[in-house]
């Protein structure tokens, strides 16, 4: 079977937009895809080395609130102090409880199975982060190398 | 229920856990051996399907008893 490619661009970095770039690389990768994600943005954050991602309820209509929340909870609420931080822990709860991976475990995953992991440069210097902080043996790379690998890629995706 | 040669107990996993750890099980198989398979996630039995019509193994079996889904899964 001939081998496919996935090129992903992650470029958001909550725990719930965390989920689709790392379960579908390390899915393809057991389909047999060669898989990149080149991360961007606010994407940098899920290729820290230590991950403190959090899911807010502010601005998001969609997001399902435990015990009914969402039917009596004014929008105001989600923006309380705390809010950020108890909803993140009760996602991580549910998701542990519905024997969702972590995105710790997936991440791994995903570098067992040899998905490659790029960096956008150009976002490291903006926010002046360092190189440090992130997994060891990340490419720090720019959009010509997305493209490199990309251009005869048979799926593209941009989350 | 015909036989196999490993087991894996992809119970309470959800997506996409119990083809990763299929694929991972698989791969220590030599071609022809079987692999059974023990899900809960209702979404596996699509899963496994495309799956094995993708990497070229083969789904011998898909069967439900009681919430679990079982699957024997021949590597090609």
């Amino acid at each position: 079977m001939s081998e496919k490619k996935l090129a992903i661009i992650a470029t958001k970095g909550t725990l719930d937009w965390a989920y689709p770039p790392f379960i579908l690389s390390s899915t393809a990768a057991a389909l047999g895809y060669d898989v990149m994600i080149f991360f961007t943005f606010y994407g940098l954050q899920l290729l820290k080395k230590d991950l403190n991602l959090k899911v807010s309820p502010l601005g998001n209509p969609g997001m399902p609130m435990p015990m009914g929340m969402d039917k009596w909870f004014p929008v105001l609420g989600t923006a309380i102090p705390g809010m950020e931080s108890m909803m993140t822990m009760m996602m991580k709860n549910t998701m542990k409880k519905k024997g969702v991976a972590s995105i710790e475990d997936l991440r791994e995953l995903c570098i067992e199975a040899e998905v490659k992991l790029v960096a956008c440069q150009m976002t490291v210097d903006l926010f002046d982060m360092n190189h440090s902080d992130f997994l060891d043996g990340l490419d720090f790379v720019g959009a010509a190398s997305f493209f490199e690998f990309a251009g005869d890629a048979d799926i593209t995706l941009y989350i | 229920m015909s036989d196999f040669d490993q087991e894996l107990d992809a119970r309470g996993l959800n997506c996409p856990l119990p083809i990763l750890r299929a694929k991972k099980a698989i791969n220590g198989l030599e071609s022809g051996q079987v692999l059974r398979i023990i899900a809960t996630d209702p979404g596996s039995v699509k899963d496994f399907e495309a799956f094995a019509k993708q990497t070229g193994n083969i789904l011998m079996e898909s069967a439900e008893n009681g919430g679990e889904f079982t699957f024997l899964m021949k590597k090609g």
